[in-house]
């Protein structure tokens, strides 16, 4: 069976400064990976490459079997390729509940709709809420999103995903800024998605990493170091040379 | 109205109905037929304006989508109504149909640039489209009748009994009606999915993609309606004055909308009309005073409210009136 999502020979770069290198890589069916590695790496470019949100110098990028290289950002959401912003990428006075509520209804296709109220699309809006009640925001959904607190929107980041549909869902630090007790139950909720979904995560916590991650991957410098089981990477020399041997991560 | 935290329908059914204050202010409009009938031609004037900021409101308070030319659209619809009641047809509700579907026409047509671009870029797109036709309609004297406007334009009684009269009851009554009937189209549109989007536009235009929006086709689809109804607020004014001059596409009338928008709260629907009555009813008393101080008066209104009150006087008042009957969105 083919890969979840594959690239091969991705390459980017902003002026002089390479950010993706001949990046190869093949996520199976259902595997969580975590994606690693050192500040400045290119681990979020690589996001935005997969995203279509930047454009590669080369290379190509497969969904499935089919090459998504050119499509829209828009067109690979709707084809179940879909991301999460670092830093929060919000409507900040839409609350929860209508932010959600609008992204079931663009993967409907109903939200060129004008003509019906908004409260008869009944079915959309349930769904949107039990997205949000399955991670823990039923109570907080009525309030505009920039009111509610740093914690809840990250999980309103990955509320807004999943209102997709998603079948790869590519995470970048989605605890980000998040006290270290609050991130578990954040990546508790991760882990209990469903397994026919494709997960790739950023994070720099390795006690997360190896707790939740099947697989990992190690970039440095726009390159991939090295790609193995959790295992394999802890007894890498080279992850350990990026990790103890002076390159800085935070 | 306290909303129940847990239940979804009720939080987003909030806020839509008709409250009592929204029911009170449409019968309040009705209220110069009786109390200034003097006044009735300029309470057209102001209907028509109001009408033209509701445009505007579509796409820069929803949407958030900023344009510095909307008077190309309500001018269109003016010369449209004018030009085609001169050239003998004078029925004036088919005279409206066809104005707004010619400003809806090149309103979409506009539309394939207005959504590819944000910002300053907008605003420099926006403004060379209102200067272009401008100069276009002046050019063409021929039909448009240049500076001196144009002239001959006749109407037919409305239903073929009410005569424009020289008193404005049935200009007031026309007008007032088409703004209602705009403004209901215009909110059951805010009320709908449709609205929600354009309010996610203006909320965060790199995430819509994100959640699989093609935003560039609800942009094309708000910027043509915002122009059709643009459209129809112009040729109401040619309709019930009878002439079109060149002012109809001119930048002061584009810049006016603008104020009168943001001075009234953009993103509100009753904004635009709420802050055109304060606009043309303040104009009209300052003009016999000293008409040269005007835009000075309302330059220094203008930076007032953006300071003092940022979501306009309407965002000020909701703030005093929630608990009187709802907000008014
Ligand atoms: N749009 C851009 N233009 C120029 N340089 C960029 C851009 N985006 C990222 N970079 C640079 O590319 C490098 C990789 O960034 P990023 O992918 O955000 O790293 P990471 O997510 O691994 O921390 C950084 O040096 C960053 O400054
Ligand atoms: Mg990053």
């Amino acid at each position: 069976m083919s890969s979840a999502l594959s690239t091969k020979g991705l390459q980017k770069r902003f002026g002089s400064l390479v950010v993706a290198q001949d990046i190869a890589i093949e996520l199976p069916h259902g595997v969580r990976y975590a994606l690693i590695g050192p500040n400045g790496a290119g681990k979020t470019t690589l996001i935005n490459l997969l995203t279509g949100m930047v454009r590669p110098d080369a290379g190509s990028i497969l969904l499935g079997d089919a090459d998504i290289t050119a499509l829209s950002a828009q067109t690979r959401v709707k084809r179940g390729l879909v991301r999460t912003f670092q830093i929060n990428t919000l409507f900040p006075q839409l609350n929860a509940l209508e932010s959600v509520t609008l992204a079931v209804l663009e993967r409907e296709g109903t939200s060129g709709i004008w003509w019906r109220r908004l409260p008869v699309h009944r079915d959309a809006i349930d769904e949107a809420f039990g997205i949000l009640r399955s991670l823990g925001l039923a109570d907080q959904c009525h309030r505009p999103t920039r009111e509610m607190a740093y914690g809840e929107q990250r999980l309103v980041e990955i509320a807004l995903a999943l209102a997709t549909k998603p079948r790869v869902l590519l995470l970048d630090e989605p605890a980000a800024g998040v006290p270290k007790e609050e991130s578990a139950g954040l990546f508790t909720a991760i882990a209990g998605l469903s397994d026919a979904l494709t997960i790739l995560f950023i994070e720099h916590d390795m006690d997360v990493v190896f707790r939740f991650a099947s697989r990992i991957i190690v970039m440095v410098s726009g390159r991939i170091l090295v790609e193995g089981t959790p295992a394999e990477i802890a007894v890498d020399p080279r992850v350990r040379e990026v990790y103890l041997g002076g390159v800085q991560h935070d | 109205m306290s909303i129940q935290a847990n239940n979804p329908h009720q939080i987003l059914s909030a806020g839509l109905g008709w409250t009592r204050l929204e029911i009170i202010f449409w019968l309040a409009l009705l209220l110069p037929f009786v109390l200034t009938p003097s006044y009735l031609s300029l309470a057209s004037q102001i209907a028509i304006t109001a009408l033209f900021a509701v445009s505007l409101d579509l796409i820069l308070g929803y949407a958030g989508i900023v344009s510095m030319g909307h008077a190309a659209f309500f001018g269109l619809g003016a010369y449209t109504a004018g030009l085609i009641s001169k050239a003998g047809w004078g029925e004036p509700l088919t005279g409206l149909v066809i104005a707004a579907a010619l400003a809806a026409l090149v309103g979409y047509g506009m539309s394939f640039i207005i959504a590819r671009f944000r910002h300053l870029a907008l605003i420099m797109i926006t403004l060379g489209l209102g200067l272009l036709l401008h100069e276009a309609a002046n050019s063409a004297s021929w039909l448009t009748g240049g500076a001196d406007g144009l002239q001959g334009v006749k109407i037919r009684p409305l239903f073929e009994t009410f005569k424009f009269d020289l008193y404005g009851t049935t200009a007031y009554a026309y007008s007032l009606a088409g703004l209602f009937l705009m403004f209901l189209i215009a909110r059951r549109l805010i009320h709908s999915p449709f609205g929600l989007a354009l309010r996610g536009i203006r909320e965060n235009w790199t995430r819509m993609p994100a959640i699989g929006a093609d935003s560039q086709a609800h942009i094309r689809k708000i910027y043509t309606v915002s122009a059709a109804i643009a459209g129809v607020a112009g040729a109401l004014l040619a309709q019930t004055t009878e002439t079109v001059s060149l002012e109809v596409l001119s930048f002061q009338r584009s810049a006016d909308v603008l104020v009168i928008l943001i001075l009234g709260g953009a993103g509100r629907l009753y904004g635009g009309i709420i802050g055109a009555i304060i606009y043309m009813v303040a104009r009209d008393q300052f003009s016999g005073v000293n008409p040269q101080y005007w835009y000075f008066w309302i330059g220094l209104l203008l930076i007032a409210v953006v300071i003092l009150l940022p979501n306009g006087i309407l965002g000020g008042l909701s703030r005093l009136t929630v608990r009187w009957g709802g907000t008014w969105r």
